[in-house]
């Protein structure tokens, strides 16, 4: 619709949050249905995720992930490609920093491992997301089917891969082995005692670095013009000079990169070992994030905050309340999606109305 | 030794009952996809018709029950996604993966509610579709090789299969046959020109996810009601994907689309067959390799090895009324 003719208050603020609005009224009406209080619910979660320090700090937790899954699934999005696969690179990225931790972790210093990890995750992230955006880029098979077929196979892989490959002998879990304490992520909570008993890890800062880099260079530099020129019109681009097939791959193992990047926080910061089906959805997650957060740092960043709150908040919930199961928090992404993401512009007309009767 | 006895008889056998799911669905996104509508969110749909026509079939003990309800879910579901295609003319890719992934907890949710099992619903038991034995079954039983065809090959399946594999010729008619069609497809093609033919370009796409929604809810039914005989989690397990590249491997026609229905279809017979199975040379390969099989063939068939398609030319592009 028209929603170049709106100012940009209201495009880049007002409507985002009318649409999530618009997604939480929805969920409320079904909690309603389920037969339970949404107002009652709302406030168990607002004080399990936020009021309390340490609620806030799993919170902040669950986000340092999301943050990485965000800027994955945005950045190919500034390219115009749809990366549903960050749940599979995120996958895969794990068992980069699960094989790089195993070689390494008893020899090496922490602050040698730390990087060796992200190395890891960040390059195996990569290579799962190569391919589809081979296929995009030099055969057109589209990228949405691919990447999620990718998600597909990765579950099927890497379930073989750990209960043939790396269930220490004499286990039936199907996990790694611990890794060395040398291997954990630095807790913030030694220094901030009041986050309390968490695993709330310097991830977090790493998040926040990745969202300022990806900032600088989407909006600031050379490349990030091309990327979004690409995103924008491909002929376009393509006739300025942009080598469009080029630019999708690059994208695309950087999209992955990022999502192997989400890893990092939850094996190395929390679990401290690989185990079946660790990304939970994280992947999932970013898309909605991407979509909600406009592709803009602040607004992944606020986005991966409230997903990190409903995370949160959504267990203890789903503890007192067992007719809404955690479940119901997928079912709320994919209304974020519908509405932040679908019907970006629906209250578009509403709001040129509004101004034009004003103005 | 029977026929029976050989695996080359179940594979084809179990060929036949795995298409169905498949073809439904794939019926579906070909007049969505015809008419210019991506249709991505086949997997939700055929979730959602699947949870509610178990829910509803357990419920009334009747499946016909089952699979009406199942339809009206798809149908709606289908609409919404209209809505947002063709009114609102937002991102349709995004549209599906939302459906897709609301339905996904959703169907859970609710099915936790009423049956308080993990998110499954209980077996049907009595009120499943049951098999139709065609007439003389048993007098040609005991015949080599024809009497397997018979009973067991042609005859033997629920009436959706039989429903399934008649939409194809149908489908293929409506398409190219008839003055819907034709409009369809003049949609999906150049909207600009069925618009200055005096063809309402929204109300062709709405109809067209209208049939879109009914014969994927048939997917859904026939995967919960007559394959399984309950509703599990996740049930559809990318189902609708398959469908979906089955599409493209057919290059937007019926009878290829269906070929590519029956080769995924194919892949899973085969896939349960080597399951636990010593193969000569390379041994048993584990169930979470085999898991694979559809999944990697589907990357294959989008690389483009098997077949070159065209898409229709005005797939995915909302249409806005030149003025």
């Amino acid at each position: 619709m028209n929603n170049q003719d709106l100012p940009r208050w209201a495009t880049a603020f007002v409507m985002p949050v009318l649409n999530l609005l618009s997604a939480l009224l929805v969920a409320a009406l079904v909690i309603y249905l389920l037969g339970e209080s949404p107002i009652e619910s709302l406030g168990i979660l607002v004080h399990s995720a936020v009021l309390n320090p340490e609620g806030l700090s799993y919170t902040l937790f669950y986000a340092s992930t999301f943050i990485f899954t965000g800027l994955a699934v945005s950045i190919a999005m500034q390219a115009g490609l749809f990366n549903i696969g960050a749940e599979g690179q995120m996958y895969f990225g794990g068992l980069g920093l699960t094989v790089a931790m195993l070689a390494f972790d008893n020899s090496l210093p922490w602050w040698l491992l730390i990087p060796i990890g992200m190395l890891g995750a960040a390059l195996f992230g990569a290579l799962w997301s190569f391919l589809p955006g081979y296929l995009q880029a030099k055969r057109g098979s589209h990228i949405v089917v691919t990447t999620i077929m990718f998600n597909f196979i990765a579950a099927s892989l890497m379930n073989f891969i750990i209960v043939k490959y790396l269930v220490p002998v004499g286990e039936q879990n199907p996990a790694s082995r611990a890794f060395a304490d040398a291997a954990a992520m630095p807790l913030l909570n030694q220094w901030f005692p009041i986050l309390g008993e968490t695993p709330f890890n310097i991830s977090f800062l790493i998040a926040i670095a990745a969202l300022v880099i990806y900032g600088v260079v989407v909006q600031r530099s050379a490349w990030g013009f091309k990327l979004r020129a690409t995103g924008l019109n491909q002929h376009a681009a393509h006739y300025a000079g942009i080598r469009i097939s080029k630019m999708i791959i690059t994208v695309m193992l950087i999209s992955g990169a990022l999502a192997g990047l989400g890893s990092v926080n939850s094996i190395m910061g929390s679990t401290h070992y690989l185990s079946l089906n660790f990304v939970n959805g994280a992947g999932f997650v970013g898309i909605a994030i991407a979509l909600m957060g406009r592709q803009h740092p602040l607004g992944i960043f606020l986005s991966a905050v409230l997903f990190g709150a409903l995370i949160q908040g959504g267990f203890d919930l789903s503890l007192e309340k067992p007719n809404i199961p955690t479940e119901t928090f997928i079912f709320i992404q994919g209304l974020i999606i519908l509405f932040c993401g679908a019907m970006e512009n629906f209250y578009a007309p509403a709001i040129a109305r509004l101004i034009k009767r004003k103005g | 030794m029977t026929f029976e006895d050989l695996h080359i008889a179940s594979v084809l056998v179990s060929t036949v009952r795995n298409a169905p799911l498949l073809i439904f669905a794939a019926m579906a996104g070909l007049f969505a996809e015809r008419s210019g509508v991506i249709d991505i969110g086949l997997e939700g749909k055929i979730l959602a018709s699947a949870f509610v026509s178990a829910a509803v079939a357990f419920a009334t003990k009747n499946p016909w029950y089952g699979v009406a309800a199942g339809m009206a879910v798809s149908v709606a579901l289908a609409m919404l996604q209209a809505y947002v295609a063709i009114s609102q003319k937002g991102n349709q890719l995004v549209a599906g993966i939302a459906i897709n992934i609301a339905m996904s907890g959703l169907t859970f949710v609710v099915a936790q509610y009423f049956f308080q099992q993990g998110g499954r619903t209980p077996d049907l038991g009595e009120a499943r579709l049951f098999d139709v034995i065609l007439p003389g079954s048993a007098a040609i039983e005991g015949v080599p090789f024809i009497g397997w065809l018979y009973a067991h090959l042609i005859g033997g399946h629920s009436v959706l299969v039989y429903l399934a594999f008649a939409l194809v010729p149908l489908v293929h008619w409506v398409i190219y046959h008839s003055r819907f069609g034709l409009r369809l497809r003049s949609c999906g093609e150049n909207p600009h020109a069925a618009d200055a033919a005096g063809i309402s370009v929204e109300r062709q796409r709405y109809l067209a996810m209208l049939i879109a929604g009914v014969l994927c809810s048939f997917s859904g039914a026939y995967l919960a009601i007559v394959q399984s005989g309950f509703f599990l989690r996740d049930m559809s397990a990318g189902a609708g994907y398959l469908a979906l590249t089955a599409m493209v491997f057919g290059n937007w026609r019926p009878f290829y689309t269906f070929l590519g229905c029956l080769m995924f279809a194919l892949f899973q017979a085969i896939q349960i067959q080597i399951e636990g199975v010593d193969l000569p040379v390379i041994g048993r390969i584990p169930g979470s390799l085999i898991q694979m099989v559809p999944y990697l063939v589907t990357v294959i068939v989008l690389a483009g090895l098997m077949a070159k398609s065209v898409a229709p030319k005005a797939l995915g592009t909302p249409f806005v009324k030149s003025r």
